[in-house]
C-alpha cells in the first residue's frame, strides 16, 4: 500500500531495566504518534518508563549473508576468550 | 423525608450521569474493536474503552452503596432501563465514521478531564477518590483525540471534511455536559461537585482554540441537544442496552 505509514521499531525501558530494550515494531505517521502508539501498543500494563521510538528504515543492519565473516571467528585462538584466570571474590559481579 | 436522604439522592445522580457515560461510552468505542482503520488505533480505543469501563465499576459501586437498597455496579449497568440511565445524549451517538468515533471522543474528553480535576475536590470523599483515580488516564485520552483532532482537521482535504462534518452533526450535543440542572445546582452548593457554568466556560473556550487550530468551525450557536441527564435519551440507547444487556436479562444471574 502506497499509502501506509512508516514502520516504527520500539525500543522501551523496563521498571528496573537499566537500558532500553527492543519490544516490537508499529506504524505511525510520525514519532509523535509513534510514542502514543507504543504507549498503547505495548506498555498497558506498566512494563515501562521510557519509550524509544526509531524509524526502521534509519536502522543499519548487518546482512544475514555476511553472518561468517562477522561472526565466525577463529575458534583456534583461545588466548581471545578470557578464561583462564581466576577472579578474585574482592572483584564481585563481572 | 429528611435532609440527609435528599443529600444522597443527589450523589445518587452524580455517581449515575458519572458512570453512566462513562459506561455508554465505553460500549459504543469498544465496538470498534477488530475494525479500527489500523492496529495501532484499534488497541488505543480498545484501551480507552477499557479505561471507562473501570471508572465505570467504580462510579456504579458508589452509587449502588449510596442508594443503600444491596444493588450491585452489575445490577446497575445490566438491569436498569433506558429511562433510568443518566448518561449524556452524546455518549449514546453512534460511531458513524471514524471522524465521529474521534470527535464525540473529543467532544467527551474535553469536558471529562476538567470535570474530574474538579471533583478532586469534592468534599464528598469518595467522589474525590475516583476522581482522583480517573484523571490521570482521562487526560491520555484527552491528549491523543486532541492530537488526533488537529491532525485530521488541519490534515488533507477528505480528512477535513469528515472532521467537520462529525463536528456539524456532535456538536449540538456538547452543551448538555455543562448544562447545570436542579440536582447540579444542589451539588455545587453542597460542594460535592463543582459548578458546570464555569466548568462550561473554560471547555468553550478550549474548543475554540483547539477547533481553531484544527481548522474547523463549529456550529457554535445550535441549539442545545440535551435530555439524557434526566432519562430523556434518543432510540439509540435503546439499541445499545439490548445488546449490552439481553444476557443477562436471558440468563438472570449467569457468571462466567
Amino acid at each position: 500500500m502506497k499509502n501506509e505509514w512508516p514502520l516504527w521499531e520500539v525500543f522501551i525501558r523496563g521498571q528496573h531495566g537499566l537500558a532500553h530494550r527492543h519490544f516490537g515494531s508499529l506504524h505511525a505517521p510520525d514519532a509523535e504518534m509513534a510514542i502514543k502508539n507504543a504507549r498503547d501498543v505495548y506498555t498497558r500494563r506498566n512494563e515501562g518508563v521510557s519509550i524509544w521510538v526509531v524509524r526502521a528504515s534509519d536502522i543499519a543492519a548487518s546482512a544475514p549473508g555476511e553472518k561468517e565473516p562477522l561472526f565466525d571467528r577463529s575458534n583456534s585462538k583461545i588466548y581471545r576468550h578470557p578464561t583462564f584466570y581466576d577472579i578474585p571474590e574482592e572483584v564481585g559481579h563481572m | 423525608m429528611t435532609t440527609a436522604v435528599k443529600t444522597d439522592l443527589a450523589i445518587f445522580e452524580l455517581a449515575l450521569r458519572m458512570g453512566d457515560n462513562a459506561l455508554i461510552l465505553a460500549q459504543r468505542v469498544g465496538a470498534w474493536c477488530g475494525h479500527a482503520p489500523v492496529l495501532e488505533e484499534d488497541i488505543a480505543l480498545a484501551n480507552v474503552a477499557l479505561d471507562l469501563i473501570g471508572q465505570t465499576k467504580m462510579w456504579l459501586s458508589l452509587a449502588g452503596e449510596i442508594e443503600g437498597r444491596g444493588r450491585t455496579a452489575d445490577d446497575l449497568a445490566f438491569l436498569r432501563d433506558a429511562r433510568a440511565y443518566r448518561n449524556v445524549l452524546l455518549a449514546e451517538q453512534p460511531n458513524g465514521d471514524f471522524a465521529h468515533t474521534l470527535m464525540r471522543q473529543f467532544l467527551f474528553d474535553a469536558w471529562h478531564h476538567p470535570m474530574l480535576l474538579a471533583l478532586k475536590s469534592s468534599c464528598e470523599k469518595r467522589v474525590a477518590y475516583i476522581a482522583g483515580k480517573a484523571d490521570k488516564v482521562v487526560r491520555y485520552h484527552l491528549e491523543r483525540s486532541e492530537d488526533l483532532v488537529i491532525r485530521l482537521g488541519d490534515g488533507s482535504e477528505e480528512s477535513r471534511e469528515r472532521m467537520q462534518a462529525a463536528l456539524d452533526a456532535l456538536y449540538p450535543f456538547a452543551g448538555e455536559l455543562c448544562a447545570a440542572d436542579a440536582i447540579d445546582s444542589e451539588l455545587a452548593e453542597r460542594r460535592i461537585a463543582p459548578d458546570l457554568s464555569g466548568i462550561g466556560e473554560s471547555y468553550i473556550a478550549y474548543l475554540k482554540r483547539t477547533l481553531g487550530e484544527a481548522t474547523l468551525n463549529a456550529p457554535w450557536d445550535a441549539a442545545t441537544r440535551k435530555g439524557g441527564k434526566n432519562g430523556m435519551h434518543t432510540e439509540e440507547l435503546g439499541y445499545i442496552l439490548a445488546e449490552m444487556q439481553w444476557l443477562q436479562r436471558a440468563y438472570p444471574g449467569a457468571k462466567w
